[in-house]
C-alpha cells in the first residue's frame, strides 16, 4: 500500500497541472477568437513580392 | 504575426489600446486585409481581429486618436465604430467565469471519483479514512469555488423571497457537503462528497452551455442607434459654419449635410436636391430622392449632393428617438416571461423538501435516533436535487439553436426558444421581410450589346439600382463592353464613351413612384424597369406555418393598394399603411384575445411591434434596431427559417418536457431507495449520471430528427 503515497500525489499533481493549464490558457485569450483561428490558416505568410 | 497581450501590461512606451467593432469582417482576406492595412499606418504599433467577435483590436501611439483609425479602417472599406472601452461585456464575465467553475468541478470530480471507487470496492479501515479525508481536502475548496455560481443566484432569489431551481441546489450540495465532513470527521462508513461534486460539475456543465449559446449570437449583432449622426455643421447668421453636437441641436437651427454624412435630427430641406438612405429607419436599401420641402430624419445618410436642412425636431424628440422609446416601454412586458425551468422548480423545490422533511419525521417516529434519520432525509435531499433537470432545458436548446444555426437562423437565447414554441399567429411585415427588399431589374427585352454596355457602366457605380443591375448581367454571364472616360455624377447617373458613342445610365424621371433607370446609347433610349421580388419560398414557409396551425397576416407601413395585391396573391389578410403605433395596438389586441403573436419585420418602424410581440424575428437585411429587438434572425434569401424555427422550437419543447419526465420517472425509482435508508453514495453516483446521460442523449435526438428533413 505504500505505492499510493506516490500515486495519490502524482495524480493529484497531474490533474492540478492541467487546471492550471486551462486557466492559463482562457486567461492568454486562447478561448477568445475560435472562428478567427480556423481562417487565420488561409492567410499567406508574405504578400506576393512586386 | 502580432499578438496583443492585456491592455494593462503595455503602458510603459506610451502606447494604448483602442477596439473597434468592425461588422464587415467576412473572411481570412478581412483579416489579412484589416492587419496589415493597419499597420502601415504611421503610429500604430500591432493590430489583431478577433474574428468572432467582429472586433480589432489596436495597439498605438498615444498621439493617435480614435477617428483618425476609423478613417483608416474606412479607406480599407470596412465600416468602424469605437467600442467601449471595457473589451468584456457582463455577459462574457459570466461564461468566463462559469467557464472555470465547470474546470474545477471537473478537476475536483475526477480526483474524488479516483478515491470513491476504492472505498466503493472495499477499502476499509485506515484506508478508507485516508481516503474520506483526501476527498474532503479537494472536495470543499472545489464545492466553495465551483458553488458560488448557484449560491450566489440562490440568495438573490431567497433576498426577493422567491425561489428558484438553485434554491434546492444549494441545499442538496451544502448538506452533503455538511453531513460528509461529518462522517469523515466521527469515522462514518460513508461520504459523500463525490455525489455533491458531481452535481455541481453536470449543473455547471447546464449554465455553461447556455450562456455561451447567448453570447455567440450577441457578438454578430449591432448595436442600438449607433449610426445616428453624432454631430452636425451648423449655419450661422453671417454664413460661417460650425460644428454642434445632436444633442445641442434646436429646432430652427440650419444644418449643412455633406454627401456621405449622416444626419442629426429631423428636419426640411431647404436647398438642395439629394439622395438619402433609410436603411437605418427602413430597412429600405434604396435611396430616396429628396428636394427642397421634403422632410428627412435622423440616422438617414446623404448618398449625393450636400444639402441644406432647417431642424424640426432634435435630439430626444426625433422620430428615431421616439421609435427607441416605444420599443423600450414594449420590452418592458417580456421581462415578466418566466422560463420553463423556474416555472418547474416553483412545484419541485416545495415537493421535495416537504418529502425530505416528512423522511426525516418518520424515522424519527420509528425510533432510529436523530443521526440515522438527518442522514436519510439528507440523502433523499442529495437523491432528488435537479441534476438531470438542470441539464434537461440548456441541452435541448443548445442541440436546437445549433440546428437553427446551421440552416440559417441565430436565435439569441433560450428563453426565445421557448417563446418561439407558443406562437400562435404570425405577423409579416412587407417590404424587406416578405420581399427581399432589394431591387432586382427586368432585363429580358434589352439586346446582347446593349447588356454588355449596361454592365459596363453598372459595375463602375455604387448606387445600389446599378450594384443590382450589375448582379443580375453578371448572373447571366454578360461580358462588360469596353466603355472608357466614365464619370458619375451623384443624383443623376453615370455616363462614358463607348466608342464614339456617348453612353449613360441615369435615373429615369417617371411618375408613380416606381424604380427604374434609363439606358441611353447615342440617342437611342431604354428604360430598365427594377422590382422589389418576394422571397422564393414565402407560399411554401406559409403553408408550412399553416401546417403547424398558425396563420399568418401581412402588417404593412405600405400603400394599401400594393398590400392588397400581395395579400390577394398569397391568400391571406392584410393589414396596410400601419404605423408603429398601430402595429404595437393590434399586437396588445392580439394579446388581450388570448393569441401568442409571432412578429417579423425588418425596418425600423417594426421595432417597437418587435419588441412587444410574444416572439419576434428579423432578416439578417433589417436595421440594427430591429435586429437587435428580435429574438432571432435569419440568414439569406428564404424565409423558410421562419417556419423551421417555430418547428424546431415546438420539438424542443417536446423534448425538454420528456426531459423533465425522465427526471420525475428517475425521482420515483430513487427517492423511495433514500427514504428506505438504502442510498449509499455508490447508488447516488450512479443514479445521478445515468440521468443526466439519458438526458443529454435524448436531447441529442433533436440533430438527428431534423437532419433527416429535407431542407
Amino acid at each position: 500500500m505504500n505505492v499510493l503515497a506516490y500515486l495519490i500525489p502524482v495524480a493529484l499533481a497531474f490533474g492540478g497541472a492541467g487546471l492550471a493549464m486551462f486557466f492559463w490558457a482562457m486567461r492568454n485569450g486562447q478561448f477568445e477568437d475560435l472562428d478567427g483561428a480556423a481562417n487565420r490558416i488561409l492567410i499567406d505568410d508574405e504578400e506576393p513580392k512586386e | 504575426m502580432t499578438t496583443l497581450s492585456l491592455p494593462d501590461e503595455i503602458d510603459h512606451v506610451g502606447l494604448t489600446d483602442s477596439r473597434f467593432t468592425v461588422p464587415g469582417i467576412r473572411c481570412a482576406g478581412c483579416i489579412a486585409k484589416i492587419e496589415r492595412g493597419l499597420q502601415e499606418v504611421d503610429g500604430v504599433d500591432a493590430a489583431r481581429v478577433n474574428f468572432s467577435a467582429k472586433r480589432v483590436a489596436v495597439r498605438h501611439d498615444r498621439s493617435l486618436d480614435a477617428e483618425t483609425l476609423v478613417a483608416a479602417l474606412g479607406r480599407l472599406g470596412f465600416e468602424a465604430q469605437p467600442a467601449a472601452t471595457n473589451p468584456l461585456g457582463q455577459d462574457d464575465i459570466e461564461s468566463r467565469t462559469l467557464l472555470r467553475a465547470v474546470a474545477v468541478a471537473g478537476f475536483g470530480m475526477m480526483n474524488i471519483m479516483l478515491l470513491s471507487v476504492s472505498v466503493w470496492s472495499g477499502a476499509g479501515g485506515v484506508t478508507r479514512e485516508l481516503f474520506h479525508w483526501l476527498s474532503a481536502l479537494i472536495g470543499l475548496p472545489v464545492v466553495a469555488y465551483a458553488g458560488r455560481p448557484f449560491f450566489s443566484s440562490a440568495v438573490m432569489a431567497l433576498r426577493h423571497r422567491r425561489t428558484n431551481m438553485d434554491v434546492p441546489i444549494s441545499i442538496g450540495v451544502l448538506l452533503a457537503t455538511g453531513l460528509s465532513v461529518y462522517e469523515t470527521a466521527t469515522g462514518g462508513e460513508h461520504a459523500y462528497f463525490d455525489s455533491a461534486v458531481m452535481l455541481l460539475f453536470f449543473l455547471l456543465v447546464g449554465r455553461a452551455l447556455d450562456s455561451t449559446m447567448r453570447n455567440k449570437t450577441r457578438a454578430g449583432i449591432g448595436s442600438l442607434l449607433s449610426r445616428m449622426g453624432k454631430s452636425a455643421r451648423v449655419v450661422a447668421q453671417d454664413g460661417s459654419t460650425k460644428s454642434v453636437a445632436a444633442e445641442d441641436l434646436r429646432p430652427g437651427m440650419l444644418m449643412l449635410v455633406a454627401a456621405g454624412e449622416a444626419l442629426a435630427a429631423d428636419g426640411v430641406i431647404e436647398e438642395g436636391r439629394s439622395s438619402i438612405d433609410n436603411a437605418m429607419l427602413t430597412g429600405e436599401s434604396i435611396p430616396q430622392a429628396v428636394g427642397f420641402g421634403d422632410a428627412v430624419h435622423a440616422g438617414a445618410i446623404n448618398m449625393g449632393d450636400p444639402i441644406r436642412v432647417r431642424v424640426t425636431a432634435a435630439s430626444s424628440d426625433t422620430v428615431i428617438a421616439e421609435i427607441a422609446r416605444l420599443m423600450d416601454e414594449a420590452g418592458q412586458s417580456r421581462s415578466y416571461y418566466v422560463r420553463i425551468a423556474d416555472r418547474a422548480s416553483r412545484l419541485y423545490a416545495p415537493a421535495v423538501h416537504t418529502l425530505a422533511l416528512l423522511a426525516f419525521g418518520g424515522w424519527m417516529i420509528a425510533g432510529v435516533g436523530l443521526h440515522q434519520s438527518l442522514v436519510i432525509a439528507i440523502a433523499v435531499l442529495i437523491i432528488t436535487c435537479p441534476c438531470a433537470m438542470g441539464l434537461a432545458v440548456p441541452a435541448a436548446h443548445v442541440v436546437a439553436s445549433g440546428v437553427l444555426a446551421r440552416r440559417g437562423l441565430l436565435v439569441k437565447d433560450g428563453s426565445a426558444l421557448e417563446r418561439l414554441a407558443e406562437v400562435d399567429i404570425a405577423l409579416f411585415d412587407k417590404t424587406g421581410t416578405l420581399t427581399i427588399g432589394e431591387p432586382v431589374p427586368e432585363i429580358r427585352h434589352l439586346s446582347r450589346e446593349r447588356k454588355s454596355i449596361a454592365l459596363a457602366l453598372a459595375q463602375s457605380s455604387r448606387h445600389p439600382l446599378s450594384r443590382g443591375l450589375a448582379r443580375a448581367l453578371e448572373a447571366e454571364g454578360v461580358t462588360p463592353a469596353v466603355v472608357c472616360s466614365l464619370s458619375e455624377t451623384g443624383g443623376t447617373g453615370i455616363c462614358g464613351s463607348w466608342g464614339d458613342t456617348r453612353v449613360a445610365l441615369e435615373r429615369t424621371e417617371i411618375l408613380g413612384g416606381g424604380l427604374s433607370s434609363t439606358l441611353r446609347i447615342g440617342k437611342d433610349r431604354v428604360d430598365i424597369q427594377f422590382l422589389d421580388p418576394m422571397r422564393p419560398d414565402v407560399v411554401e414557409t406559409l403553408h408550412a406555418l399553416k401546417t403547424c396551425g398558425i396563420d399568418s397576416r401581412i402588417v404593412s407601413g405600405d400603400r394599401q393598394m400594393s398590400v392588397n395585391a400581395l395579400a390577394r396573391e398569397l391568400g391571406i389578410t392584410s393589414a396596410a399603411e400601419m404605423r408603429p403605433e398601430a402595429k404595437l395596438t393590434l399586437l396588445y389586441a392580439l394579446g388581450k384575445e388570448g393569441h401568442r403573436p409571432l412578429m417579423v419585420g425588418d425596418g425600423i418602424n417594426d421595432g417597437p411591434a418587435l419588441a412587444a410581440a410574444h416572439a419576434s424575428i428579423a432578416p439578417s437585411s433589417a436595421s440594427d434596431v430591429s435586429q437587435q429587438a428580435a429574438d432571432a434572425v435569419f440568414l439569406g434569401r428564404g424565409l423558410m427559417p421562419v417556419a423551421l424555427a417555430v418547428e424546431v422550437a415546438r420539438r424542443t419543447m417536446r423534448i425538454v418536457r420528456q426531459n423533465f419526465g425522465f427526471a420525475i420517472a428517475y425521482n420515483v425509482v430513487a427517492v423511495p431507495l433514500a427514504i428506505a435508508g438504502l442510498l449509499t453514495p455508490l447508488i447516488a453516483a450512479i443514479a445521478m449520471s445515468l440521468s443526466s446521460l439519458v438526458v443529454v442523449g435524448n436531447s441529442l435526438r433533436l440533430a438527428r430528427d431534423t437532419k433527416h428533413q429535407p431542407t
